[in-house]
């Protein structure tokens, strides 16, 4: 099913980029680096599209462009939709004789917002119909180009511009949507999780997503330090210690066969390196609100349901 | 008019007529989803695709945004693209149908009109289409089913052509064409085709000064679809603006050839005029209407009646100065639309003629007539009337009320 490509560090940085320095995002922001990292991953040519969102804005302000690959923007509910468009098109005049090259792989890009909300219903389409792409989902948590609004990837507990901590509520009140297990019920050939601080299994699974006959979902995590009110210089480090806790286990699902990670399987063998919640949650000041006497119990609340999900995952492995 | 011997005579309704053209055009990509009354053209598209009597990808996508969106990012992949829709359908494209031409992406779309809700109605009207009027595609309105077949064949070479690149909308009224049988002569397939011929793509400035063709390949790469702020946009609009300018010629030369090969004209691609040189009083329509039109013309021509018709076939782009031209001896005109512009004068046809004429010597009475909204009939008897309204205001030398309603209840 996938192809045995080994590489080293050395042999990452060697190769060229295809989403090029000089683009726009903010310091210490980690979806770039999840879009570097996933576009090292590649085993030829590729058409990439976007989804309006701060990758989109950041790599393409007219008239320069972080694209040394083709790449297409329409709109931000449909990239999906773009995706398969983009393969359809190259199914047919690869057929007709009207394009060279033998194989051109297609990769989407999507924030949450395009994803969990406004962009599903193109997402869903797309992996049903089988399509052969693979969607990245870089997850910063909310709507941060459009000025962190909560969105259905927004963690419980989380202050946003439109789930504020007030006096009375104490940020986002709703859960994070199991977006990767709703693709993983889709039936769809593979899915997986990814951090950028493991770089290495984030390119192993971005290239099994870009072999893989058929539609592929790769969730990144992405910490956001205009939003995530983090310090710019320990983006990677949360996406660390996201992993450590627990809270963004690494995972794959292959035809719908779930098994835990290098990073997460650790965990799962050896309990005791669990870490709480709260070293994570103390690291960013869209937390900070939990640290006061009153909302203090929801810090429990968090660990609680961080701890029903993974225990829940592990079932799925096959672990427990 | 060697070919026009080559034509078939086939009974086909106006989806039919429109799926058969699609399929003679060598479309790469079709992307759809089933709205009624459209749902037909898709089916008989699928039914074409599961024959392998056309070589097209055929996305069978879950909404109309996701149909328009997969038809732009396969126009800009290199592909020959289609799709139809019709009222709801169109309305959620709308967001991407401006995607569409902004970034130059030549989709043919067919559009079966059909009222908007609410209520809910699938019957014939234009607001659809007359929504979608400043989204900058090319409108291109059939009168019956053998136009519709004509203007599919033609769109793609005025879509594609270097000098416009802009997507084209064949418009063909609800369930009146897309649903009754009419005998439509059709091309053979290798005359079609030949006439459609391959896309041909601009060449463009790509990354680091390197020249490229005007589509998404990795040897060359571009980007399509930035991020514009108020330092380039404008001028990019403007561009279409310019591609929009260059239309009426290539529409009225693409429909010059086919007439060639065909034997059929629709007046000269743009307008198309009857009975109207002489003509003392004129209605103005669009789509099917024109037809019973033409019907109460010859009868009250044989009465002694100057009377005449203007079909607007090209709204956009409007062929402004054709029209002028062509009201200059009539003395009353009666513009009839098929929508309603809400708290505006009259409907958009009604608007447009009227804005035509104000800069010129061309001065006719002019009245609106709203009429047909939901499929609601509009039979000879009431055109009639228009005319005989036309006819009392050169007798009174007034127009009393501007905007008017057809055979709607007190």
């Amino acid at each position: 099913m996938f192809s045995e490509w080994k590489f080293t560090a050395k042999d990452i940085a060697e190769k060229a980029d295809l989403f090029m320095s000089g683009h726009r995002a903010c310091a210490g922001c980690a979806a770039a680096t999840v879009m570097r990292l996933v576009l090292k991953a590649v085993r030829g040519p590729i058409i990439a599209t976007s989804a309006t969102g701060c990758m989109e804005v950041v790599s393409s302000i007219y008239p320069y462009t972080s694209w040394a690959t083709p790449w297409i923007h329409t709109a931000f509910e449909n990239v999906a939709a773009n995706a398969s468009g983009i393969e359809a098109a190259l199914k047919i005049l690869k057929k007709k004789g009207r394009i060279k090259q033998q194989r051109i792989d297609v990769i989407a890009f999507a924030g949450d917002g395009g994803t969990y909300d406004i962009g599903i219903q193109a997402l869903s389409g797309a992996v049903e119909r089988g399509h052969d792409f693979l969607y990245v989902l870089y997850d910063n948590e909310a709507y941060m180009n459009t000025g962190i609004q909560r969105s259905g990837g927004t963690p419980h507990g989380a202050s946003t511009t439109t789930s504020p901590a007030g006096t009375v509520i104490p940020g986002k009140v709703q859960y994070k949507k199991p977006i990767a297990d709703i693709m993983v019920a889709h039936d769809m050939p593979y899915v997986a999780t990814a951090s950028p601080h493991y770089w290495r299994d984030l390119i192993t699974k971005a290239r099994k997503g870009i072999e893989v006959d058929g539609p592929a979902f790769l969730h990144t995590f992405a910490p956001c330090p205009r939003g995530w009110r983090s310090d710019p210089s320990k983006s990677i480090e949360i996406s660390r210690i996201a992993v450590e806790t627990c809270i963004f286990p690494l995972w794959e699902a292959i035809n719908g066969e779930y098994q835990l990670s290098a990073p997460s399987k650790v965990i799962a063998l050896r309990p005791e390196r669990k870490k709480p919640v709260r070293e994570y949650l103390k690291m960013q000041g869209r937390f900070r609100h939990l640290f006061t006497p009153k909302f203090e119990k929801i810090i429990d609340e968090i660990q609680q349901l961080t701890d029903k999900r993974w225990q829940r995952l592990l079932k799925k492995c096959g672990i427990v | 008019m060697e070919s026009v011997a080559k034509q078939k005579l086939l009974a086909l309704n106006g989806d039919e007529a429109v799926a058969y053209a699609a399929k003679q055009s060598d479309v790469d990509v079709a992307a759809a989803y089933p709205v009624t009354p459209q749902t037909i053209i898709v089916e008989r598209f699928s039914e074409y695709v599961a024959n392998g009597e056309v070589d097209t990808e055929f996305v069978c996508v879950e909404s109309e945004h996701s149909a328009m969106t997969a038809c732009i990012t396969a126009s800009a992949t290199g592909a020959r693209t289609f799709t139809a829709t019709a009222a709801p359908g169109l309305a959620l494209m709308h967001e991407m149908l401006y995607v569409a031409s902004g970034c130059r992406a030549p989709v043919v779309m067919t559009v079966v009109n059909r009222a908007l809700s609410a209520p809910i109605n699938i019957h014939c009207d234009h607001s659809d289409s007359m929504s979608e009027r400043d989204s900058g595609w090319i409108q291109i309105y059939a009168e019956n089913s053998q136009e519709a077949y004509d203007s599919m064949i033609q769109a793609f070479r005025i879509a594609e052509n270097p000098e416009i690149l802009l997507p084209v909308m064949v418009c063909l009224d609800g369930f009146t064409l897309s649903h009754a049988l009419e005998n439509v002569h059709v091309l053979s397939d290798d005359i079609a085709k030949k006439f459609v011929g391959t896309r041909q793509f601009p060449r463009v400035t790509a990354h680091e000064g390197k020249d490229a063709s005007f589509r998404l390949d990795p040897e060359n790469p571009i980007s399509i679809g930035p991020i514009a702020f108020p330092n380039y946009y404008f001028e990019i609009k403007r561009q279409q603006e310019e591609a929009m300018k260059n239309a009426p010629k290539i529409i009225q030369q693409v429909h010059e050839e086919y007439a060639q090969i065909s034997g059929r004209h629709y007046g000269n691609g743009l307008l198309d005029a009857y009975c109207l040189e002489d003509a003392e009083i004129a209605i103005i329509c669009l789509g099917s209407t024109a037809g019973t039109v033409k019907t109460v013309v010859n009868e009250l021509r044989a009465e002694g009646v100057k009377a005449g018709l203007l079909r607007i076939r090209s709204f956009r782009p409007l062929p402004v100065e054709g029209i002028v031209k062509a009201l200059e001896k009539v003395r009353a005109v009666a513009v009839m639309d098929r929508s309603l512009s809400f708290g505006g004068h009259g409907g958009p046809v009604f608007h447009e003629v009227h804005h035509a004429l104000y800069d010129t010597p061309v001065h006719p009475y002019i009245v609106n007539y709203i009429y047909g909204l939901g499929g609601r009939d509009t039979s000879p008897s009431h055109i009639r009337k228009i005319y005989e309204d036309l006819q009392g205001i050169l007798q009174t030398q007034r127009v009393e009320d501007p905007v008017r309603y057809v055979r709607l209840r007190g």
